[in-house]
């Protein structure tokens, strides 16, 4: 399946693009990013510590074990800090 | 309910007023406004980054749920985003009720949630270079109280 990942903040510039296409078979985020971090050393470096990245499918957050099936848009970012 | 992600400056008197005006219903008004704050004199710009469309939806779901626990007349949030200068205005929220305590109440509430449910980032840029602002333990366990 076709998905588009979108990355914000430090997770974006360690990555080094804000947006693109992934074609994955991943089951699950988790699986995603095992895939992502297997890829370069900047994906590896971007997810090396998990518990400082949330993660959002379709616009709404979510968690590492979340299912992708028939989610189009899957977006990684550090904790929020609006306000 | 109104929800507005902009990269202008606000008004915060004229914002009040169109949130008060033609009605009589209101008995309290409470907002509050964020501002960039530089403790050390080396801060030279804030910049906020966030997720357009997500941005919007977070902070429409914080307001709907403002609006079911406390018996608001209205309410209003405002959030810029882009480079900020110290001194200025980053958002601002506000919320109409018959009484005060709800006003507060319901306030306190926004900000609480919009602090660390909705997708803003914060870069601080000073002399020395620009670092992320983390979120604080604090922020998110202000959450729990609600």
């Amino acid at each position: 399946m076709k998905l588009d990942v979108v990355y914000f903040a430090w997770v974006r510039e360690r990555i080094g693009l804000p947006r693109e296409t992934v074609e994955t078979e991943a089951a699950t985020v988790a699986e995603l990013v095992a895939e992502l971090r297997a890829r370069e050393d900047r994906y590896d470096l971007a997810f090396s510590d998990v518990s400082a990245v949330r993660v959002a499918l379709d616009q709404s957050l979510s968690d590492f074990d979340a299912p992708l099936t028939g989610v189009r848009e899957i977006a990684f970012f550090p904790p929020m800090t609006g306000g | 309910m109104v929800v507005r992600v902009q990269l202008e400056d606000f008004d915060l008197g004229q914002e009040l007023d169109r949130l008060r005006a033609g009605r009589t219903d209101i008995g309290a008004l409470v907002s509050f406004t964020g501002l960039v704050r530089d403790d050390t004199g080396n801060l030279t710009a804030l910049e906020l980054e966030h997720y357009p469309g997500m941005t919007e939806a977070a902070l429409a779901e914080i307001e709907a749920e403002a609006q079911r626990r406390w018996a608001l007349n209205d309410s209003l949030i405002i959030h810029r985003y882009g480079p900020l200068k110290p001194g200025e205005q980053i958002m601002m929220v506000a919320a109409a009720a018959p009484h005060r305590k709800a006003a507060f109440e319901a306030a306190d509430y926004l900000m609480d949630f919009l602090k660390s449910r909705a997708p803003f980032w914060k870069k601080e840029h000073g002399v020395e270079g620009a670092k992320w602002v983390e979120a604080k333990e604090d922020d998110e366990a202000a959450l729990k109280r609600w």
